[in-house]
C-alpha cells in the first residue's frame, strides 16, 4: 500500500470532536488516552465482537471494530457444496433469523434458475418472514435494555414472546431456531393442520404484548435519557455508507426493499414504512417498535387470504440441480437490513461464486463515526441499536 | 433506469478515452454490467453517483471474484466451401485466458429507487500486479468490503484508507478464498467420515 | 457410616452427613457459569437461563461477565482459529474447581463448518471436557441435562484418594498454553498434551 490513503471525499464525520483539551481550566495537564480492547469476550458486545477504542478520560476519540472471531468460510463451504447443500449454512448466517436468510437464498437461485414460488408458497414466506421480523426485533429491544443496564426483565418478556413464535416455527418445520425450510422454487413441507389458527392466535395476542411492552419503556426517564441524542448518523453519510434497514429509516430515508423490489407478494399488502427523523439510538428503538407493528398488519391479511394450492414449482427439482451459467445478484429486506446473495454459475452443481452481502457487518462502518465523542457507556448502546449478530457479520 | 448501452455511450462522452466494455451474461435474468479500465474507474464511479439521471449513491455489494486461468472453447458457425458446395460447419476455437481477479459492485439509487448497475474492475493477473484502485473514496459502503476481498483475495486497492486484514489474523499469510488456496490438513480424528471429508481423513490413515 | 444407622438416625429426626458430601452438595448446586456466548447455540444457552427453561433451578443462573468469577465454561458454538487463544487465555484465567460444557456440533468437532480453513475441529484440541452436548444447536433441555449430568459428576468426586478432582493435585496443571497464531495455522495445532488423535480402526 505505497499510495497516499486518498481523502473520504464524502460526507461530513457524525460529530467532530475536539481531540483534547488544549490544557485544563486551572493550568493543570490533561490525563493519558486510555487505549482499551473491549471484545471479543464482553458482556455487551453480543457474542465475539471486538473493539478497540482509545478513550480520553470516558469520550471515545478513536474505535476501530475487529472482526473475524468468528469467521465460520461460509462463503468457502458454499462454493465447495451444491446449491441446495448450502440452504442449511444459510440458517446459522443469521440465527435469529433462519427463516429470511432462506428465502434470501432462495430468490437468488430462483432468479439463477428461471424458477417461480406458487402462490400459496409466497404466502407463507411472507407469513414465516414477518414473524421473523417480528421476534428479531422484539429480542434486539430485550437486549438493548440490556445493555442499558436493566439486567432481565425486559429481556425476559421478550423471550417470552419469541418462544410462542419459536414454536409455531418448530411445528412447522421441526426446528426451533435453524429451519432450513425453503426450497428452490417453494417451500419444503405444508402447513400442518391447525397451523393456521395457532398462528392467528399468537398473532392476535401480540398487539396487547406490545403495548404492554411499550409502556413499561417507550416513555421510561432512564431509557430517554440514555438513548435520545446520543449516535446520531446523518442521513446523507448513511446513504454513503450502504446503511440499510431499520437503521437507515431511523435515519429519515425511506428506502425498503419490500416497497422497492415488490419482491415476494409484497405489492399486496398495505403497510406503512415508519420513519425515524433524528437518527439517534431512541428512533432506532422507535423504529424497531414500529416495524413490528407494520408487520402485524401485514401478518393479519396474509392469515386471512392464503389461499390453498401446491407449495412447489413443478419445474424445480432438489436433486441433479444444475442452473445456466450466469450470474445474478437476489436480494431482500431481512430484519436487520439489505440481505444480498450474488451467485455465479458456471453450469456444474456447485456455484462458481457464492458471495453473501451481510447487512449487519456494513453497518457497522460508521460505528466510529457514530461513537466519537460519546462516553464509552454509550457506544455499548449504539452498537446494540445497530442491530449485529456475529454469524452473520463474519460469516 | 437507461439502458446499460446508453450509459456506456454517455459514459465514453464524458470521458474520451476511458474504456468501457460490456460484459454479457448468460444467466435467465440476462444483467449485464460494466467493465471499466483502471485509469478511469474513479472518474467513472463519480460520474455514476453524481450524475441526475442516474444518482448511484448506493453501493450495495462489493465483492472479489477469483478467475483461475483457463481455457476457453468457443463454437463459431462458418460457411465453406467443400467440394464445390457451400456448407455450414461448426468450428471450434481454443484460446488460453490467464486468470485474474475481479471486483464486482452492485450499485443501486436510494434516491431514485432503481438499480442495479454491476460495475466490474479486474486485475492485471492473479499474483504480482494484483491491484485495482478503491472505490471507497466515492461509495464509503465499500470500505469494509473492499478489506474483505483484500484479506481473502488478496486484491491490493490503491487508494484505500485502511487496507489492512479484517476477517483472518494479521500474520495469517494465505488468501484463502482463492481458489488454489491449501487448507491446514488438520482432519486426523474423524470418526465418521464421508465424501470430502473421508478423502482427506485417508491421508492420516493409510493402511 | 452404616446405612441402616443412617436410616434409623433419620427417622429419629437427626441428619447426618459426611463433610465429603457436603462439600459436593454445595459446589454442585452453585455452578456459576461464564457468560460466554460463540455462536448461534449461544442463543439457546441464553434461552435456557430465560422464564420457559429456567436454568436457575439448578443454582446456575448467575452468568459472570467476568472467568474469575466462574465455575463453568459453556463452549456455545463454533470455536474459529482466530476465537481459540482467547478461549484458552480465558479457561487459564477461572479458578479451581473449574469445569467445561462442550455445547454442540461445533464445539465437539467443527460441526456443520468442519471444512473451513479457520474453524477449530473440536475445542478438546486445547482444553479438558467435562460434558459434550451433540445438537446443533442443542435444544435447552439438552442443556439441563448436560448441567444434571455435570453435577452427577460433581457429585461422585472423591475428595481423596488416586480419583480425587484435579483442583485438588497440587502438581496437576490449571493453565494450559494458548496457542500462537501462525502464517497458515494456529501453532501448536492441538496441545499434544491433552490431546491425541485417538487409533481409529477402519476398515476399507
Ligand atoms: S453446533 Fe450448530 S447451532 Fe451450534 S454453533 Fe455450531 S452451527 Fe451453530
Amino acid at each position: 500500500m505505497n499510495s497516499e490513503p486518498a481523502k473520504l471525499e464524502n460526507a461530513p464525520l457524525a460529530k467532530p470532536y475536539e481531540l483534547r483539551p488544549k490544557a485544563l481550566a486551572d493550568g493543570g495537564q490533561p490525563g493519558e488516552l486510555l487505549e482499551i480492547s473491549m471484545g471479543p469476550q464482553h458482556p455487551s458486545t453480543h457474542g465475539v465482537f471486538r473493539m478497540d477504542v482509545v478513550l480520553d478520560g470516558e469520550r471515545v476519540v478513536k474505535l476501530k471494530p475487529v472482526f473475524g472471531y468468528l469467521h465460520r468460510n461460509h462463503e468457502k463451504i458454499g462454493e465447495n457444496t451444491t446449491y441446495l447443500g448450502s440452504m442449511p449454512y444459510t440458517d446459522r448466517l443469521d440465527y435469529f433469523c433462519s427463516l429470511t436468510s432462506n428465502w434470501a437464498y432462495a430468490l437468488a437461485v430462483e432468479k439463477l434458475a428461471g424458477l417461480q414460488a406458487p402462490e400459496r408458497a409466497e404466502y407463507i414466506r411472507v407469513i414465516t418472514a414477518e414473524l421473523t421480523r417480528l421476534q428479531n426485533h422484539i429480542s434486539l429491544v430485550g437486549f438493548l435494555l440490556q445493555d442499558m443496564g436493566a439486567s432481565g426483565t425486559p429481556l425476559m418478556y421478550a423471550f417470552r414472546e419469541r418462544e410462542k413464535i419459536l414454536d409455531l416455527f418448530e411445528s412447522l418445520t421441526g426446528a426451533r431456531m435453524m429451519c432450513n425450510y425453503m426450497r428452490f422454487g417453494g417451500c419444503r413441507c405444508d402447513l400442518p393442520p391447525g397451523w393456521l389458527d395457532q398462528a392467528r392466535q399468537v398473532v392476535g395476542e401480540f398487539p396487547r404484548f406490545l403495548d404492554e411492552f411499550e409502556a413499561l419503556l417507550s416513555g421510561n426517564e432512564i431509557l430517554l435519557s440514555r438513548t435520545q441524542g446520543v449516535g446520531a448518523l446523518p442521513p446523507e453519510l448513511a446513504v454513503n455508507a450502504g446503511i440499510t434497514g431499520p437503521m437507515l429509516r431511523a435515519s429519515g430515508v425511506n428506502y425498503d426493499i419490500r416497497k422497492v423490489d415488490k419482491y415476494g407478494i409484497y405489492d399486496r399488502f398495505d403497510f406503512r414504512v415508519p420513519l425515524g427523523d433524528h437518527g439517534d439510538v431512541y428512533d432506532r428503538y422507535m423504529m424497531r417498535v414500529l416495524e413490528m407493528r407494520a408487520s402485524l398488519k401485514i401478518l393479519e391479511a396474509a392469515l386471512r387470504d392464503i389461499p390453498d394450492g401446491p407449495i412447489m414449482d413443478p419445474k424445480s427439482k432438489l436433486r441433479g440441480f444444475r442452473p445456466r451459467a450466469g450470474e445474478v445478484y437476489g436480494r431482500i429486506e431481512s430484519p436487520k437490513g439489505e440481505l444480498g446473495f450474488y451467485l455465479i454459475s458456471d453450469g456444474s452443481p456447485k456455484p462458481c461464486r457464492y458471495r453473501v452481502r451481510p447487512p449487519s457487518f456494513i453497518n457497522l462502518t460508521i460505528l466510529e463515526d457514530m461513537c466519537l465523542g460519546h462516553y464509552v457507556a454509550d457506544a455499548v448502546i449504539i452498537l446494540g441499536s445497530v442491530d449485529i449478530v456475529m454469524g452473520e457479520v463474519d460469516r | 433506469m437507461e439502458t446499460l448501452d446508453q450509459i456506456k455511450a454517455r459514459v465514453e462522452a464524458a470521458f474520451p478515452g476511458a474504456s468501457v466494455e460490456i460484459v454479457p451474461n448468460a444467466g435467465v435474468g440476462g444483467q449485464r454490467s460494466l467493465l471499466v479500465d483502471h485509469a478511469h474507474a474513479l472518474d467513472v464511479a463519480r460520474f455514476l453517483r453524481e450524475d441526475p439521471a442516474l444518482r448511484l449513491d448506493y453501493a450495495s455489494n462489493v465483492t472479489g471474484v477469483d478467475w483461475l486461468d483457463a481455457v476457453i472453447k468457443e463454437k463459431r458457425k462458418v460457411k465453406q466451401v467443400i467440394a464445390g458446395v457451400e456448407r455450414e460447419i461448426e468450428e471450434t476455437t481454443e484460446r488460453r485466458r490467464p486468470g485474474y481477479l475481479e471486483v464486482v459492485y452492485h450499485l443501486y439509487s436510494m434516491e431514485l429507487k432503481h438499480g442495479p448497475l454491476v460495475l466490474r474492475l479486474r486485475t492485471a493477473n492473479r499474483a504480482d500486479n494484483a491491484r485495482v484502485p478503491s472505490l471507497t473514496p466515492v461509495w464509503r459502503a465499500a470500505e469494509f468490503q473492499e478489506r474483505e476481498a483484500y484479506d481473502l483475495y488478496g486484491i491490493i486497492f490503491d487508494g484505500h484508507p485502511d487496507l489492512r486484514r479484517i476477517l483472518m489474523w494479521d500474520e495469517f499469510r494465505d488468501f484463502p478464498m482463492r481458489k488454489d488456496y491449501v487448507e491446514p490438513d488438520d482432519y486426523e480424528y474423524e470418526p465418521t467420515p464421508h465424501d470430502d471429508v473421508l478423502a482427506k481423513a485417508k491421508r492420516h490413515y493409510q493402511p | 457410616m452404616d446405612e441402616g444407622l443412617r436410616s434409623e438416625l433419620s427417622k429419629q429426626g437427626v441428619f447426618t452427613t459426611t463433610l465429603e458430601d457436603l462439600y459436593n452438595w454445595g459446589r454442585k448446586n452453585s455452578v456459576w457459569p461464564l457468560g460466554f456466548g460463540l455462536a448461534c447455540c449461544a442463543i439457546e444457552m441464553i434461552a435456557a437461563s430465560m422464564a420457559r427453561w429456567d436454568l436457575a433451578r439448578f443454582g446456575a443462573e448467575v452468568f459472570r461477565p467476568s472467568p474469575r468469577q466462574a465455575d463453568l465454561m459453556i463452549v456455545a458454538g463454533t470455536v474459529t482459529k482466530k476465537m481459540a487463544p482467547q478461549v484458552v487465555r480465558l479457561y487459564n484465567q477461572m479458578p479451581e474447581p473449574k469445569y467445561v460444557i462442550a455445547m454442540g456440533a461445533c464445539a465437539i468437532s467443527g460441526g456443520p463448518f468442519k471444512q473451513g480453513y479457520n474453524v477449530l475441529k473440536g475445542i478438546d484440541r486445547y482444553l479438558p471436557v467435562d460434558v459434550h452436548i451433540p445438537g446443533c444447536p442443542p435444544r435447552p433441555e439438552a442443556l439441563l441435562h448436560a448441567f444434571m449430568t455435570l453435577q452427577r459428576k460433581i457429585d461422585e468426586q472423591a475428595l481423596t484418594g488416586a480419583q480425587r478432582p484435579r483442583h485438588l493435585v497440587a502438581e496437576a496443571p490449571s493453565e494450559f498454553p494458548v496457542p500462537e497464531f501462525g502464517a497458515h495455522d494456529l501453532v501448536p495445532p492441538a496441545n499434544p498434551e491433552i490431546w491425541q488423535p485417538p487409533e481409529v480402526v477402519r476398515g476399507e
